[in-house]
């Protein structure tokens, strides 16, 4: 795509409607589902004081890695210099902004106390990885900001490979803040090891590849415009790279446990004895995530759109499963208090693995929070020009 | 109709009544420690259990916190506070079966005031760790941290509260060794004085910085030891006969 022009979407009248009034029922299913949670009370979801953190944190945690993973495309652009993916790096910058703000609603409106999100805006604890995390995602909302109208405007373009390099290192950092937010816990079997930074990363990586793959593909149809062969080829080898690197991450982490004796426990409960959450992470995040996507990529020698599609959906369902392992795994397992000894009762569910059922509320807040993501790519794709067209 | 004369007597009895009568009142009960002394790190708070003395089946402890802070629960196990409970244990090893009432142990290094992300989890300098309820954003992220399950998130309307311990919807709350009584002068918490009036005095409560204070008697006599101390938080509840 050497020659090229930004374009604004032009779809049909109706299919734009129709996609903006499905997104905003969306959404105000998932604002109907906040409102009634903060007002009753968190009893109504599934989460409770054993597992405290639940599926609006899964929804957050994967839209947030997907944020910071789709800026891919723009970092090969200027970071890396592939001049290939310059005219998708506003795109991608773009996705990596609606994404962010998706998650980052979908975590605020699960506070207990939603109406005190100034106090967390002007109330520091600096010793706090949350907090190091409000400065990491605000910067790279501005970052991001700045690096889009580097893009779009012909009159500070030469300053967008800087601004491009500095979203590409901010990122890196970010996803490292997501990943540390559960390495940091040293109290959790499952979480206290660094690994889960860089096993974040290659996540994030794989996750945000997908979804600007099947962004794009979405576009392209009601734009009407084909995907360059060279960049559905480029995509597909990311994918396999990047699914190669999960693989990788996800063997050492365990590996790592199976090494420590007193994480030995929580890896042979994810790993065998788990029950739903051992059939997540086999079948989920391993199976439909991991392998399956590999195998078809692999053969997928003449890089036909139709299977990295598949892919890219299994991918992305495999994620979900894996962020759901990670979190909601980790807390079912209960906590080691008495390293020596065999809890026998307790009326605080100590000796028992934990439960957990989301609520209909918790999965209306996440799919509200997603469509935000899509409907401020639609809104503004629709009215801004981000679409590159051949000339 | 109203006088000078009058006037002068209602509005000094108003004053009075209005002042001077709730001093005399709170002097009377708390006169050691009126609220508004700051609180130093001349003390250490801290608690003793001896688990050889813990009785299975026992929950006066329980009891009394809830009634001291006002934890009446809505009949949901899952998702009603408790700031203390009791666990019973097996040792790995030898099968001696103990039980204890566990709460907040109060670290020297506590993971949730490192992971909160206002502060609003906090360590006073004389030891005690607490939730400011004003300032805790209701994120949870304290209870991931805490390696002894020892928080509770509010998850439903409260009414009704104890003035003494006020609570909110949203937030997150544990023991704070009856802070309550302490500013305001007592020497012991809820769960020691009904411990002991159920005849077991497995619970001591007191000042670890000084020699002669029944906790320091308790844990010089008894060598007892702190849970996890693998994750070396220095925590103030120390745990004998497990």
């Amino acid at each position: 795509m050497s020659e090229y022009t930004l374009q604004k979407l032009k779809t049909c009248r109706y299919a734009y409607w129709g996609i903006f009034l499905f997104l905003g029922f969306l959404i105000l299913l998932g604002i109907a589902s906040s409102a009634y949670m903060e007002h009753e009370g968190h009893y109504v979801t599934g989460m409770n004081n054993q597992i405290v953190w639940g599926l609006p944190h899964i929804f957050a945690v994967t839209l947030i890695v997907i944020a910071s993973g789709v800026l891919n495309i723009a970092s090969m652009s200027s970071a890396f210099n592939k001049k290939l993916y310059k005219p998708l790096a506003p795109l991608s910058a773009l996705f990596a902004i609606a994404f962010l703000i998706a998650g980052l609603i979908i975590l605020v409106l699960d506070l207990g106390r939603p109406d005190r999100l100034i106090v967390a805006m002007t109330t520091y604890n600096f010793k706090s990885i949350f907090a190091w995390n409000i400065f990491l995602y605000s910067g790279f909302f501005v970052i991001l900001s700045i690096y889009i109208w580097t893009m779009l405007d012909f009159n500070v373009s030469k300053y967008s490979s800087y601004v491009g390099k500095l979203a590409f290192g901010w990122r890196i950092i970010l996803t490292t803040g997501t990943g540390s937010i559960f390495g940091f816990l040293v109290a959790r079997e499952a979480y206290s090891t660094a690994v889960l930074a860089p096993l974040f990363i290659v996540m994030s990586l794989l996750y945000g590849t997908a979804v600007f793959y099947l962004l794009l593909r979405i576009i392209s149809k009601l734009q009407n415009i084909n995907i360059p062969d060279e960049i559905v080829t480029n995509i597909r080898r990311l994918m396999i790279i990047f699914l190669l690197a999960n693989i990788y991450f996800l063997i050492l982490y365990h590996i790592t446990n199976l090494y420590i004796s007193k994480q030995v426990a929580v890896t042979t409960f994810i790993l065998l004895e788990g029950g739903n959450y051992t059939t997540m992470f086999w079948l989920g995040q391993v199976g439909v995530g991991l392998l399956i996507p590999l195998l078809f990529e692999l053969t997928n020698k003449e890089n036909r759109n139709f299977p990295l599609t598949l892919t890219s959906i299994m991918t992305l369902i495999g994620g979900f499963f894996a962020v759901a392992v990670i979190i909601i795994g980790g807390q079912a397992f209960p906590l080691n208090i008495f390293p020596d000894h065999t809890i026998i009762s307790s009326s605080f569910f100590d000796n028992q693995i934990h439960s957990y059922s989301p609520s209909i509320f918790e999965f209306g807040l996440g799919i509200g929070g997603t469509s935000l993501a899509l409907i401020i790519i639609l809104v503004l794709i629709t009215n801004l020009k981000f679409i590159p067209t051949k000339k | 109709m109203i006088n000078r004369r009058n006037f002068l007597v209602k509005s000094a009895s108003a004053l009075a009544i209005t002042f001077v009568v709730p001093s005399l009142l709170s002097g009377k009960a708390h006169a050691k420690k009126p609220l508004a002394q700051k609180v130093t790190d001349k003390q250490s708070w801290g608690i003793h259990v001896d688990a050889g003395k813990c009785v299975e089946g026992c929950t006066a402890c329980v009891d009394a916190c809830n009634e001291e802070n006002g934890l009446t629960g809505f009949g949901r196990p899952e998702t009603d506070s408790q700031w203390i409970r009791k666990v019973t244990v097996k040792n790995k090893t030898t099968d001696k079966i103990t039980t204890m009432p566990m709460m907040c142990q109060h670290c020297e290094n506590p993971p949730c005031c490192d992971v909160c992300p206002t502060g609003a989890s906090f360590k006073r300098v004389d030891g005690i760790v607490m939730v400011n309820q004003h300032t805790c954003i209701g994120c949870r992220y304290c209870m991931m941290a805490c390696p002894f399950k020892a928080r509770s998130f509010v998850h439903e309307t409260l009414t009704q509260q104890n003035t003494n311990a006020p609570r909110g919807k949203g937030c997150v709350e544990s023991c704070n060794l009856c802070v309550n009584r302490i500013d305001h002068g007592s020497e012991t918490t809820a769960c020691e004085d009904a411990c002991n009036k159920a005849g077991h005095s497995a619970i001591t409560f007191g000042d670890l910085k000084n020699p002669s204070s029944k906790v320091r008697l308790a844990i010089d006599s008894n060598s007892p030891r702190r849970l996890r101390n693998d994750l070396n938080l220095q925590q103030k509840v120390f745990y004998s006969n497990i």
